[in-house]
């Protein structure tokens, strides 16, 4: 059988948070801690010499276990703090584990951060070189490789501009397209998607393919971008609290962590409705397609069914929905056509919007009603939150420009 | 897979030799490093490069005039520009390269916190910076030994590398350890400049070493003494060459090199953690 390219054994990483707090220490800082608090000092050193210690340990990552064979493109993925950054460092060696060892069969490239060492004084053509030195790349390869990096940036009219003139976008562009061409049997990749124009993603997403699918190379990808690692990856790994929660096929780790990342157990809070009904009813529950789903890919279409209770019977009765984004109301519609009466008891209103509709982002929903006959009300904004997620394989995203798609008809006569 | 390339990573031994061939390895990044430095440091001036000889002929000029002219220093019996220049142009070399080397790491904090190289090659390339300069300021020298008249004999030249080989261990043995320092108190940035300016008044760059008499033992502790004083006697026939002061400064160095490699190898594991 063949061995593991990546073995990772018991990897352990400690940190001392009494020496994380504020910024760097100053001698003087130490110095007036002595004398201003003699005795604590003292017996906090004493404490330390007798192994008591009053430190706070903190273990970033504890017990990591898991394999990675040749070929294999792993999605890391976990919330913020999960440990993933400090796992990618361990791996890239930044930083040294406490416990455990790992063994790499093959030479390793880290892209931790898109252009690390570029030097704004410096032109493209030197910034190339620089950069592809620090990433470890040899000379001679970059020169073999010099066009086809400065083709897939398109920066060859700016080659000798210093790259402090270029804009973000280019910048960007050529940062990548040098790590790109990185040629080492292992790639370990964090978060750099996360820049650049949808297009340039898009073209950065089809190079990653391309090392993976054509290049058979192995690849260690942390992204907070679902659909990248989705795309990318056939295996992952889910970080939580710094151990492995799960390893697994990509689908049902992303699934498993897609449900945990939601917002706790999303509560809806009454105290934001206001008007007379709103002692009279009362929304439980809201599920986007029968889930309490927080992240939304566009390409689906929409289902949001709201749960309540109404105290008494209320006539003429409409609820109303509404969709903000960024504090603009988008539209409102509403459950019934007719006005008609809430019967005492649970009710279930249901919205259907067709796919396509919403272009990234995150948007709010306010649930509200009012009687026709009465002119009571009742009007709650930021009752819930979803977003939704960029899917950059998906045309309509990269082009359509605006807040939300519509359907339309449209012709030229000439 | 044939010929793979096998990496462990574990918690940390502070010195191993596979560390050297390391350094081996990762020579070309050493030569970008030294080459970016040259190449940034004089973007956007009008005179360029001509600042590094700048620099140590103004400090000659004004140091002529007033310790040579005014003060009338004794100079052993050579012209005093001639004689300054050459106690600068050490002198920078290795108070340049010290301020340099224990600085690199913060000045470089981005590339440390993301990318895995030998950090050594960091304070190295500085020092090779400070070399070029070095190596560029020289050409007054010579300049002024033609004028003057002064042919240095064969061993005189012969011990140049040598007295360079001690320079560098000095600023690179000092500044290893500073630069260790540095990353956890940042104290190290204030105190220094301070602490080169005195150094130089205890160094025998101004006057010569015989200034203290009987007592210029103690300015031998300073290996920097050596240095200047030997390069004095090669270059210019000051005095003889003393072969036992060159000797002593070169052990010095070399243990001073060897302490800043180890305070350096044993806390870099932990750079990237508190920077």
């Amino acid at each position: 059988m063949e061995k593991p390219i990546i073995q990772v054994k018991n990897i352990g990483k400690k940190y001392n948070i009494n020496h994380q707090k504020g910024g760097y220490i100053t001698l003087r800082d130490k110095l007036t801690n002595v004398f201003t608090h003699p005795f604590s000092f003292l017996k906090s050193k004493i404490k330390q010499a007798a192994g008591i210690g009053t430190k706070e340990e903190f273990w970033a990552l504890k017990d990591i276990n898991f394999e990675i064979m040749k070929g294999e493109v792993v999605g890391i993925v976990g919330k913020n703090g999960a440990g993933k950054s400090t796992l990618l460092k361990i791996l890239s060696q930044i930083t040294p584990p406490t416990t455990g060892e790992i063994k790499i069969h093959g030479t390793v490239g880290s892209l931790l951060e898109v252009g690390t060492g570029f030097h704004p004084e410096l032109t493209g053509r030197e910034n190339i070189f620089l950069n592809g030195a620090i990433l470890g790349i040899k000379k001679k390869d970059i020169i073999k490789k010099f066009n086809e990096i400065v083709e897939f940036a398109g920066i060859e009219k700016f080659l000798d501009t210093p790259v402090k003139h270029y804009s973000s976008g280019m910048y960007v562009r050529l940062a990548f397209s040098v790590a790109a061409h990185m040629e080492t049997d292992i790639l370990i990749i964090d978060e750099v998607l996360a820049v650049g124009d949808a297009e340039f993603q898009k073209k950065c997403l089809g190079k990653m393919e391309d090392i993976t699918k054509n290049q058979g190379r192995t690849i260690l990808f942390v992204s907070h971008n679902m659909e990248a690692v989705r795309e990318l990856c056939s295996k992952c790994i889910q970080l939580k609290n710094g151990m492995v929660e799960r390893i697994g096929k990509t689908d049902e780790i992303i699934n498993h962590y897609l449900v945990e990342k939601q917002l706790p157990e999303l509560k809806i809070n009454n105290r934001v409705f206001e008007g007379p009904l709103a002692q009279i009813l009362e929304i439980q529950e809201i599920l986007v397609n029968e889930k309490k789903n927080t992240e939304i890919s566009p390409l689906i279409p929409l289902t949001f069914k709201i749960k309540g209770v109404s105290k008494e019977d209320i006539q003429d009765f409409q609820l109303t929905f509404s969709l903000y984004y960024e504090n603009t109301r988008l539209f409102t519609i509403y459950d019934s056509q007719n006005t008609e009466k809430m019967k005492i008891g649970n009710f279930i209103s249901t919205f259907s919007i067709p796919e396509h509709t919403f272009r990234p982002g995150t948007y709010t929903i306010a649930i509200g009603g009012q009687t026709t006959s009465d002119t009571r009300w009742f009007y709650g904004t930021q009752v819930y939150s979803f977003k939704i997620i960029e899917k950059f394989i998906d045309t309509n995203d990269a082009n359509a420009i605006g807040i939300i798609n519509v359907q339309y008809e449209s012709n030229r006569i000439q | 897979m044939s010929h793979t390339h096998t990496t462990v990573i574990k918690p940390k031994k502070i010195f191993s030799f596979s560390d050297l061939k390391e350094l081996w390895e990762y020579r070309e990044l050493l030569y970008f490093f030294t080459w970016r430095d040259l190449k940034v440091r004089y973007k956007q001036t009008a005179i360029g490069v001509l600042w590094a000889i700048f620099q140590p002929f103004i400090t000659m000029i004004v140091f002529t005039i007033f310790f040579g002219g005014l003060l009338k220093i004794s100079s052993d019996g050579v012209p005093y520009p001639i004689f300054v220049y050459t106690g600068l142009l050490f002198w920078q070399f290795f108070s340049s390269a010290l301020s340099d080397t224990s600085n690199v790491l913060i000045t470089n904090q981005a590339i440390i916190t993301k990318v895995y190289f030998p950090r050594l090659l960091l304070p190295l390339s500085s020092v090779m910076t400070k070399f070029i300069d070095f190596a560029i300021a020289s050409i007054i020298l010579v300049g002024m030994m033609i004028y003057y008249g002064y042919t240095p004999n064969l061993l005189g030249l012969l011990i140049i590398p040598l007295l360079l080989i001690i320079t560098f261990m000095a600023s690179v043995g000092l500044g290893l350890f500073l630069a260790s320092v540095n990353v956890k108190y940042r104290d190290v940035r204030y105190a220094l400049p301070f602490f080169i300016q005195i150094l130089m008044f205890v160094t025998p760059v101004i006057y010569p070493a015989g200034i203290a008499g009987k007592y210029s033992w103690i300015l031998a502790l300073n290996p920097m003494m050596g240095v200047i004083q030997s390069a004095r006697a090669a270059l210019l026939g000051t005095t003889v060459l003393n072969w036992t002061l060159v000797g002593i400064s070169l052990l010095a160095t070399s243990l001073l090199m060897l302490f800043g490699i180890y305070t350096f190898k044993k806390t870099e594991r932990y750079f990237a953690d508190l920077i």
